[in-house]
């Protein structure tokens, strides 16, 4: 008899499930619009340019090794990164009061910031401090925070379904209800799966409540470049909230920007009031990484290292990530027109209103299923599409599908 | 006021202040006999020849681009890391009970594994399972089950320090006297810290206690083929096991026996009694990769996948992991050599007996702190030295260093 025999089966994660079953699919049109990753106009994987040309320094270099790295990470990555994020003339990293810790992906930053805040934060331990996570969210969120030890993750108001936008007034009426101390993850930027992010005004609302009731900033940061096509104009909100004073942590990913998803590149940026905490902080958090992963893959940080402090490599990667936005922006104008074009009942502000990778159709779950079912087009049940998934080969009949969803099926 | 006031400080992990220690001595014949990683002759890092080969196909390979691996890593690597420590002809392969997870190194598949068991090994979420590490063992075993949440992590004997040898009465004592159903983390082969190994004679044994009393194994194996030179030998252990019907969990680790101690490649392989066991157990193993870091890193599974796969650079990194474990036997036999010749005090047939990269040398922390401070030859307090750190041109000043120490220090 099997030690494991009372193992329950687990569900498959839903997004690679989507993805499967569209590989499955036989039908000549089918469109994936499911799993976040960047695609040409091929419909294709990119690999940055900048990335390839970095890959092949890094294989040339006979200075190089496979040593550890130090259980935080490579050091000039993890201060490029935070230094991305914060700005170069970060008042906070000149007055030493910033660090870093190189992670594995996004989620491993959040990870490692939830392991901590768990064990060290409002108390030794107090599994019982509220997370506050955005109605919807990114489907793992939960997942990491849960298994960090939280046992109370909430919701709080974001997604408006009948006006397609931001339900401010409920936003900010969780922040005035939560209790003291309670964390809240924040999307920096092109919120996922909406696509809708406050604008600076509200961002300053938030702000203010969030500073008078010490609630807890962590940033979930996982696009910056890619949702603007300006790396300042998608770190807004993190630099806002630091000049402000307060303590946060940024969970930052190097998969969309960098287009380097497998090689696992995060950093997880925690600003500090002082370089006393700062470092009693990340002291702590060797002793999580340590147990997690021991320390972390070099080849992802190396070269997103080598770009960001290269004045050259810098510019042509900010030149590559522009191309991303720029395309997307694109599919977001094309399929707004063509649905207008189209006369396809709703309203289809929102998708050029939204931004980022991700847009919420609106599209209920029926009408999902119609898309998948009798028009091969895949999304997720939630109507949450990846623009990038669109192409200007397949637009047409995407938004000849939408359409006939829409008025096919209520 | 600081979130982070009460956060306190935690002590470095000691290995890697020993090399900080170590790096900032002026001392022109200073040693670093601590941390664990394979030296050249001439005391400098070695990146396999094999490795540097792969790294060059991969980074011309233009079919090749940076999309998510799959939650449980790259499959080719994951078959070809199981196969390499059960057999090509591996009975419980071809019966498809036998899974495997891509971890970040040897840590990330103890950790994977630790999690999985205490959640679901012995009811579930049993967290006062006892496991058992040997005395000594590596100093991050214990953490790592800890932090996965079993809360009774105990000894078992192993090290006998009067016969400088395995406490095997000891050992088999623990087996018969533990609750039934706990956990055991065996080394593979190369024990760290001592290098002391069982016989086969000696493992027969501890299965057949271990079979009897259902106690659950877990190997430890980072020294596949570095430890005698021969991949098959450094398996028996574990292929016995599976073949005298245990499921098991080995976490392997390449770091060491690749040389790619920085791109983090591991693998968590999983015995189940049956297909469908494992089936069930796979996905959970998904749950907690997910949310722990996501999907692992592609560029060392990569550089791994492709030479195990491949004949002739399969064939060119047994000859190179050969060179590495002949260097560490040929140390191993000039400082018995030499220790004999200096008329050492004591007995020094450990020195060849054990195996491995570390070598338990039984010196006491005094003797030990006499070796940092007057003679700048770095080694852990336990009296573990890296053979590594030795080479043609240190080797006399070491020996003459501990015949110092031994004769002035009591």
């Amino acid at each position: 008899m099997s030690v494991f025999s009372d193992v329950p089966q687990a569900p498959p994660v839903v997004v690679f499930k989507l993805t499967a079953d569209f590989k499955d699919d036989g039908h000549p049109q089918k469109v994936n619009l499911g799993v976040g990753a960047y695609r040409t106009d091929d419909c294709q994987p990119w690999v940055l340019p900048v990335v390839k040309k970095v890959e092949r320094l890094i294989v040339e270099d006979c200075g190089l090794n496979h040593e550890y790295l130090p259980i935080l990470g490579l050091p000039e990555f993890r201060s490029a990164a935070s230094k991305v994020a914060l700005g170069e003339d970060s008042p906070a990293i000149k007055e030493n009061r910033v660090g870093a810790v190189q992670a594995l992906g996004g989620t491993g930053a959040l990870r490692i910031g939830a392991d901590f805040l768990r064990r060290w934060y409002n108390g030794t331990n107090n599994r019982a401090t509220p997370v506050y996570v955005s109605a919807p969210t990114w489907e793992n969120h939960n997942g990491v925070f849960t298994d960090a030890g939280f046992t109370d993750i909430r919701p709080y108001h974001y997604w408006d379904a009948a006006k397609r936008g931001l339900d401010l007034s409920g936003l900010l009426d969780d922040l005035e209800k939560a209790p003291e101390h309670s964390i809240f993850v924040l999307h920096a930027c092109a919120h996922n799966p909406t696509g809708t992010d406050p604008t600076q005004e509200q961002w300053k609302k938030i702000a203010e409540i969030m500073k008078r009731r010490k609630l807890f900033v962590f940033f979930d940061s996982a696009y910056q470049g890619f949702a603007s096509g300006s790396l300042d104009k998608d770190a807004w909100a993190i630099r806002y909230f630091a000049s402000e004073g307060f303590e946060l942590f940024i969970a930052q990913s190097f998969s969309k920007n960098f287009g380097l998803y497998n090689e696992r590149v995060g950093n997880l940026t925690i600003v500090a009031k002082d370089s006393d905490n700062l470092s009693r902080t990340l002291s702590q958090m060797e002793k999580i990484v340590r147990t997690t992963w021991s320390n972390p893959p070099s080849q992802g940080a190396r070269i997103v290292s080598k770009t960001l402090n290269s004045p050259e490599l810098f510019a042509e990667w900010k030149g590559n990530v522009k191309t991303m936005a720029d395309r997307v922006l694109l599919m977001r104008d094309q399929l707004k027109t063509k649905l207008l074009a189209l006369g396809t009942p709703g309203t289809w502000d929102h998708i050029t209103e939204q931004i980022g990778m991700f847009s919420f159709t609106g599209l209920n779950p029926k009408q999902v299923e119609y898309m998948i079912k009798e028009k091969h087009v895949y999304l997720m049940a939630s109507g949450r599409i990846n623009m990038c998934g669109l192409t200007t080969k397949n637009i047409d009949y995407v938004a000849q599908s939408i359409h006939e969803a829409v008025t096919t099926v209520q | 006021m600081s979130v982070f006031c009460d956060v306190p400080l935690s002590a470095p992990v000691a290995v890697f202040q020993l090399t900080q220690d170590f790096n900032n001595d002026p001392f022109p014949t200073k040693v670093n006999l601590g941390v664990g990683a394979y030296r050249t002759d001439d005391g400098q890092p070695w990146v396999l020849p094999v490795v540097k080969k792969v790294e060059k196909v991969i980074v011309h390979d233009d079919r090749l681009n940076h999309e998510y691996l799959p939650i449980l890593g790259l499959p080719e690597f994951r078959a070809a890391s199981s196969r390499l420590v059960l057999g090509d002809k591996s009975p419980a392969i071809m019966e498809s009970r036998v899974g495997a997870v891509q971890c970040l190194g040897g840590t990330g598949a103890l950790k994977i594994g630790a999690e999985f068991l205490r959640r679901y090994y012995n009811g579930n979420n049993n967290t006062k399972t006892p496991v058992y590490v040997s005395a000594p063992t590596w100093e991050n075993h214990n953490a790592v089950f800890a932090s996965a949440g079993f809360e009774d992590v105990r000894s078992y004997r192993y090290w006998d320090a009067a016969k400088r040898g395995l406490d095997m009465s000891g050992f088999l004592g623990d087996l018969e006297s533990c609750p039934e159903r706990s956990i055991f983390v065996l080394h593979a082969c190369a024990h760290n810290p001592t290098g002391i190994d069982p016989t086969q004679e000696q493992w027969r044994q501890i299965a057949r206690v271990m079979m009897r009393r259902q106690l659950f194994a877990f190997f430890d194996s980072a020294y596949q083929g570095f430890a005698s030179g021969n991949l098959e030998r450094d398996a028996w252990a574990v292929r016995h096991f599976v073949s005298a019907g245990f499921e098991v969990f080995c976490a392997q680790s390449f770091s060491k026996n690749f040389g790619l101690y920085n791109e983090r490649v591991g693998n968590l392989t999983v015995v189940a009694r049956d297909a469908d066991s494992l089936r069930r157990l796979m996905s959970q193993m998904e749950k907690i990769a997910r949310v722990t870091w996501s999907n692992p890193p592609s560029q060392g599974a990569r550089v791994v996948a492709l030479t195990l796969n491949s004949p002739q650079l399969f064939d060119e990194w047994k000859d190179n992991v050969k060179t590495m474990a002949d260097r560490v036997l040929l140390m191993r036999a000039q400082l018995k050599a030499k220790l004999h010749a200096l008329r050492t005090p004591g007995t020094w047939d450990h020195i060849t007996q054990q195996i491995g990269m570390f070598s338990f040398t039984g010196l006491n922390p005094k003797q030990v702190e006499y070796l940092e401070k007057e003679k700048h030859v770095y080694l852990m307090a336990s009296g573990r030295i890296n053979m590594c750190g030795l080479t043609t041109k240190n080797i006399d000043y070491v020996a003459a260093s501990i015949h110092e120490a031994v004769t002035v220090v009591q």
